[in-house]
């Protein structure tokens, strides 16, 4: 059937880098260099892997200091973009219409034009090549804000109403209550919102000046113009690199392409 | 209803709680947004001084009028237009073909949909770090090639072909991630419509062009405009093939990589910097908001 081997052709060809790369970091240099075209070993190794995490003496600290980020950042903006979009939805305060336009506006604004002026103000602060520097600019996200508004607009009210009544104040009502049964929008925004910060190039490149302090995407830009020849090496980190992402995605699928139809539909 | 001049007791409360809700995201908006748009727009005036204390001279209008006489800027700004009127038409359409026939009804659609998503989770610099490897002279990519007797390339270092080497790459990492936006889109198309065609006797192909794709053009204006403003931005995969340069021979110099360049590399260029980067910013607005406006008026009819 023509759908098929279309399809087949082009999973083909969507498959075969990560394969070809996955297959590399299991051979020894010298297979690499040999050429040939075998997506199975000839000599099986672990021995790539080893070696990132023992001779390699900074990528151990590159893989803390991605994971140390993506999750503080993850954190901080499901609370934040959740009480933001909260209170926009819910809470009457004056002044409420114009930060959700504003909110809006910041939207559309593309990153190459905060990035000088932040890089100044990061300098100023001190934040510069410390983690803080890299978390904190990016610790509300104004798409999940306006996602996490649409999500609560669309609440049920009884809900709070019930939870007042038992006594809870706004805070409880809000933390004890609504945040538990708000998951799966949760679950979207954590899964886009890790996947920003670990797989982020530009902020960290600007911001860390010291080695110790690069997040995966730049220690392994900086490994391969130290180390280009070795494929081996490279091909492995780019698999440990690549492994949490994966399995983040087959455990959340089926929020991912909620999230996914979510954007497609604005 | 007249508006009340005072508020009450609990309608204070309640103003109070919405802006302790908001705060951190008042605090981020303002220091780290809005502050730096306008910061940005003031360095594009000026002559920054870094070393010792930080100095900002006003210098009117000559960062913009340097843009002009900067041959960099101007090679820079051609790839970048290049790169756009080239990835942007072929995604879309590889994204629509695709999706269109995975929508076929096909029972392998999750495995699919699955295999096509790898390339848009996996970072820039993993997927950058795997193609440099397999672009190399004696790469995979040039095995495959010389093994049926196509021509072979050097993909990284030719500067005719660095910058289409990059397309390649961003055409394969993006164009599903669009067809699974497509996918979405297509599955909300009523059968209906494709069974009246099908008593007019309309064959696949006909169906595709006449009923699919103009269901689907306000998808398209989106798939669109995000990839305009995703080329526009291209910096990752130039910095990471070029070791930064731009090179070989400027042919992979975009407009952000020379953005960084002057601000980060050189550092006492960040006035003029700041000039390219607010240009580059109003060169996307425009674009966002023609695109609006072309959608808006679609709906009217």
């Amino acid at each position: 059937m023509v759908l098929y081997s279309i399809l087949t052709s082009y999973a083909i060809v969507t498959m075969i880098p990560f394969l070809w790369a996955l297959s590399a970091s299991f051979k020894p240099l010298a297979e690499i260099y040999e050429g040939g075209l075998n997506f199975i070993p000839q000599e099986f190794t672990f021995q790539n892997y080893v070696a990132i995490f023992t001779e390699q003496a900074l990528f151990p600290r590159w893989l803390f200091n991605s994971v140390f980020v993506a999750v503080i950042g993850t954190a901080l903006n499901l609370i934040f973009n959740s009480m933001a979009g909260y209170a926009l939805a819910r809470i009457s305060f004056p002044g409420r219409r114009t930060l959700f336009i504003t909110i809006l506006a910041v939207l559309m604004i593309p990153a190459q034009v905060t990035m000088i002026p932040n890089f100044l103000i990061l300098n100023e602060l001190g934040w510069l090549n410390s983690y803080q520097g890299l978390i904190i600019p990016g610790m509300v996200n104004a798409t999940f804000i306006f996602m996490m508004r649409q999500f609560f607009i669309n609440f049920p009210r009884e809900v709070e109403e019930a939870a007042a009544i038992d006594g809870l104040g706004r805070f409880g009502t809000f933390f004890r209550i609504v945040m538990p049964m708000a998951k799966p929008a949760l679950a979207a925004q954590a899964i886009f919102v890790f996947m920003a910060f670990w797989n982020n190039f530009m902020a960290p490149l600007i911001i860390m000046t010291d080695a110790s302090m690069y997040t995966l995407p730049v220690g392994l830009n900086a490994f391969q113009s130290d180390y280009g020849s070795y494929w081996n090496y490279i091909m492995a980190a780019s698999m440990v690199f690549t492994l949490p992402v994966l399995i983040i995605y087959m455990f959340f699928n089926r929020f991912f392409l909620k999230g996914m139809s979510f954007r497609g539909d604005k | 209803m007249a508006r009340k001049r005072k508020y009450t007791k609990s309608q204070l409360r309640e103003a109070g709680q919405g802006y302790l809700f908001m705060s951190p995201t008042i605090f981020t908006l303002l220091l780290f947004l809005i502050g730096p748009i306008i910061f940005a727009i003031f360095l594009s005036f000026t002559r920054v001084q870094l070393l010792g204390d930080t100095s900002f001279t006003f210098v009117g209008m000559e960062n913009f009028s340097r843009i002009l006489d900067d041959t960099r800027a101007g090679i820079a700004l051609r790839n970048t237009a290049f790169y756009v009127g080239v990835v942007v038409p072929v995604q879309t359409i590889l994204a629509l073909v695709l999706a269109a026939t995975l929508n076929a009804g096909l029972k392998a659609e999750k495995f699919f949909r699955i295999v096509y998503f790898l390339p848009t989770l996996t970072s820039s610099a993993v997927l950058v770090m795997i193609f440099m490897w397999m672009y190399r002279p004696d790469g995979f990519i040039n095995s495959i090639l010389g093994g049926v007797g196509l021509p072979t390339y050097n993909w990284i270092n030719d500067p005719n072909i660095a910058l289409i080497s990059i397309m390649i790459m961003n055409i394969w990492a993006t164009a599903p991630f669009f067809m699974v936006i497509y996918l979405a889109a297509l599955q909300d198309i009523p059968d209906s419509l494709y069974e009246a065609a099908d008593l007019d006797g309309a064959n696949a192909i006909q169906k595709f062009l006449h009923v699919t794709v103009p269901l689907l053009r306000p998808v398209t204006g989106f798939v669109v405009i995000m990839g305009i403003i995703g080329t526009f931005q291209l910096f990752d995969q130039s910095y990471m093939f070029s070791g930064g340069s731009g090179g070989p021979d400027n042919s992979t110099l975009t407009v952000v990589l020379l953005v960084y360049q002057y601000a980060f590399a050189a550092y006492d260029q960040m006035g003029y910097a700041a000039a390219l980067a607010v240009l580059l910013a109003l060169v996307i607005l425009t674009a966002t908001l023609i695109q609006r406006k072309l959608q808006k008026d679609e709906e009217v009819y």
